[in-house]
């Protein structure tokens, strides 16, 4: 446990000394949510009996951030460390393999508990309040949440060859669904069909617990037959982790 | 005292005492790294025996990697932590860590303690990643190919860092494709190619194993004479006595003897030629 601690403490030196973390997990949501909250103020989205834009983008942009904190972070660090050597070298040593895994598990959780602290003031700024009453359902979301696409991003890196495909290929992944689950254009606004498909993937039922969450208008505030959609690609993520994860580098 | 006997590869035995550089000598694609992965517990063998610190590395635990360290042939650095950084977080992994300033201080970094390693020279990352495999103070420390790619000074630096582990006792275990690597640094030098042993010995001992002629080279009227020689001592004197008689200069006198160099191509060149011959007969 000591040394979990300690391996999570060079986690998180790590995570903010290096640039594109930073700028990927920590600016890119920001910048987002500034951008569509001042394009779209004003207006209303037609869900939940209509709420304003801002209330909407708040928790739609902490999705994309708790997803970015956690499987596109996990999956592009952990392909470069392995390239690099890095893991196969840790092995090497009497380090666990469990406490570098939970290290790196907590280290994406730690940053996406802090997105949402980000995030939520930032949405204050614009008007979208804070639901305070509804914390313990927001956390139990999130962590939920975060565990499951920590798995998956753990899972994906076995698909992933190289340091150079490990973005495209995240990326190639994840952006699609953040249009076609309603994380950047209201769901309102999204042609018939296209939330029907969405909803094959994880992607999609997060951000749905995740609103039913935060945002008090209506539903309950635990989505439990989201969450468990959600835990159950965590688990195939785990199980795929589990047989096909490597520790040692694909080229050479 | 022996830290393994391995069947591998094909068929390679190997024995290392303890608290000797022991270099494991051959060209690339020799099997080299694949022997040394068996021996660190990264790769399963297919038969054979195998034993490192008294345990089968294939088998070994915590315990047992207490008391290894592993140097990879590339293995780059967590490019944000620093020097002292990335030593403190490898030493949380070990019971007794030796301490980070020692460690520092054997690799030659104390300028560079606060330095992140991404913005170290190659050899000072190199020095760094020896470092990483010597913070748990283990009794063996496996070397892959320490220098590849190195400049002449950083190859130096690598070389004594290196040269301090057999003054701390350790049992080093080199591989290396430079015969001049194993020659500076090693007590006993096995070399391999195409996966077999090719020769063992201490360095002199290879060197003189194959070293039958001595080579003499002069200019004579312009013309460059060589002479193979059995016997150095006499054809020399005899040439000398009757150079001064003549009043001859001699130009350019120069004696050899075939250095390990020679000796180490001569030896991978015929193992590669048996095996091309063996693959090309129907």
């Amino acid at each position: 446990m000591n040394m979990l601690i300690h391996q999570l403490r060079y986690d998180q030196k790590a995570f903010w000394r290096n640039p594109a973390s930073v700028f990927f997990t920590v600016m890119f949501p920001v910048i987002l949510f500034l951008i569509l909250a001042v394009v779209f103020s004003g207006e209303d989205v037609d869900v939940r009996g209509g709420i304003d834009a801002t209330t909407y983008y708040v928790p739609a942009i902490m999705s994309l951030a708790i997803i970015s904190a956690t499987m596109q972070t996990l999956a592009m660090t952990l392909v470069i460390a392995r390239e690099d050597g890095r893991l196969k070298r840790g092995r090497g040593t009497p380090m666990p393999s469990w406490v570098f895994i939970a290290g790196r598990i907590g280290n994406s959780i730690v940053v996406a508990l802090m997105m949402l602290i980000l995030l939520a003031a930032i949405g204050a700024l614009f008007g979208a309040d804070v639901p305070w009453d509804r914390l313990p359902a927001i956390l139990l979301t999130l962590v939920i949440g975060a565990a499951s696409f920590c798995c998956l991003g753990i899972a994906l890196t076995a698909a992933i060859p190289s340091q150079d495909a490990a973005a495209a290929i995240v990326n190639a992944l994840l952006l699609p669904l953040y249009f076609l689950s309603g994380v950047f254009i209201p769901e309102d606004q999204l042609p018939d069909g296209v939330i029907a498909f969405a909803d094959l993937f994880p992607v999609r039922h997060f951000f749905d617990a995740f609103f039913d969450a935060y945002v008090p208008a209506g539903g309950s505030a635990v989505s439990w037959d989201n969450l468990a959609i959600v835990a159950l690609w965590g688990a195939a993520g785990l199980v795929l982790a589990i047989r096909y994860f490597r520790w040692t580098p694909r080229s050479g | 005292m022996s830290y393994g006997a391995t069947e591998a590869v094909r068929g390679i035995d190997l024995d290392v005492h303890r608290g000797e550089v022991f270099a494991f000598l051959g060209p690339n694609g020799a099997g080299k790294t694949t022997t040394v992965e068996i021996l660190e517990g990264y790769r399963r063998r297919s038969g054979g025996e195998v034993t490192v610190l008294g345990e089968d590395p294939q088998r070994a635990g915590r315990e047992w990697r207490e008391r290894i360290g592993i140097v990879l042939q590339s293995g780059r650095l967590d490019p944000y932590l620093t020097v002292r950084e990335s030593l403190d977080l490898y030493a949380g992994y070990f019971r007794k860590p030796r301490p980070t300033e020692d460690v520092i201080a054997l690799i030659g970094l104390e300028g560079k303690a606060e330095e992140r390693a991404g913005r170290l020279s190659g050899g000072q990352q190199r020095r760094l990643d020896v470092g990483m495999a010597l913070v748990g103070d283990p009794e063996l420390l496996f070397l892959d190919e320490p220098t590849t790619g190195f400049d002449p000074s950083a190859r130096r630096q690598a070389w004594d860092v290196i040269a301090g582990l057999r003054d701390l006792g350790k049992t080093v275990f080199l591989t290396t494709h430079y015969m001049d690597e194993a020659q500076r640094l090693a007590d006993r030098v096995t070399i391999i190619a195409a996966g077999r042993i090719v020769a063992r010995g201490t360095p002199q001992d290879l060197g003189e194993r194959e070293s039958g002629e001595t080579t003499i080279r002069y200019r004579a009227a312009g013309e460059e004479v060589v002479l193979q020689t059995q016997t150095p001592v006499q054809t020399l004197h005899e040439l000398t006595a009757k150079a001064l008689a003549n009043g001859e200069p001699l130009e350019g006198l120069e004696v050899t003897r075939p250095s390990l160099e020679d000796v180490y191509l001569e030896l991978t060149d015929r193992a590669n030629g048996a095996v091309e011959q063996e693959v090309s007969q129907p």
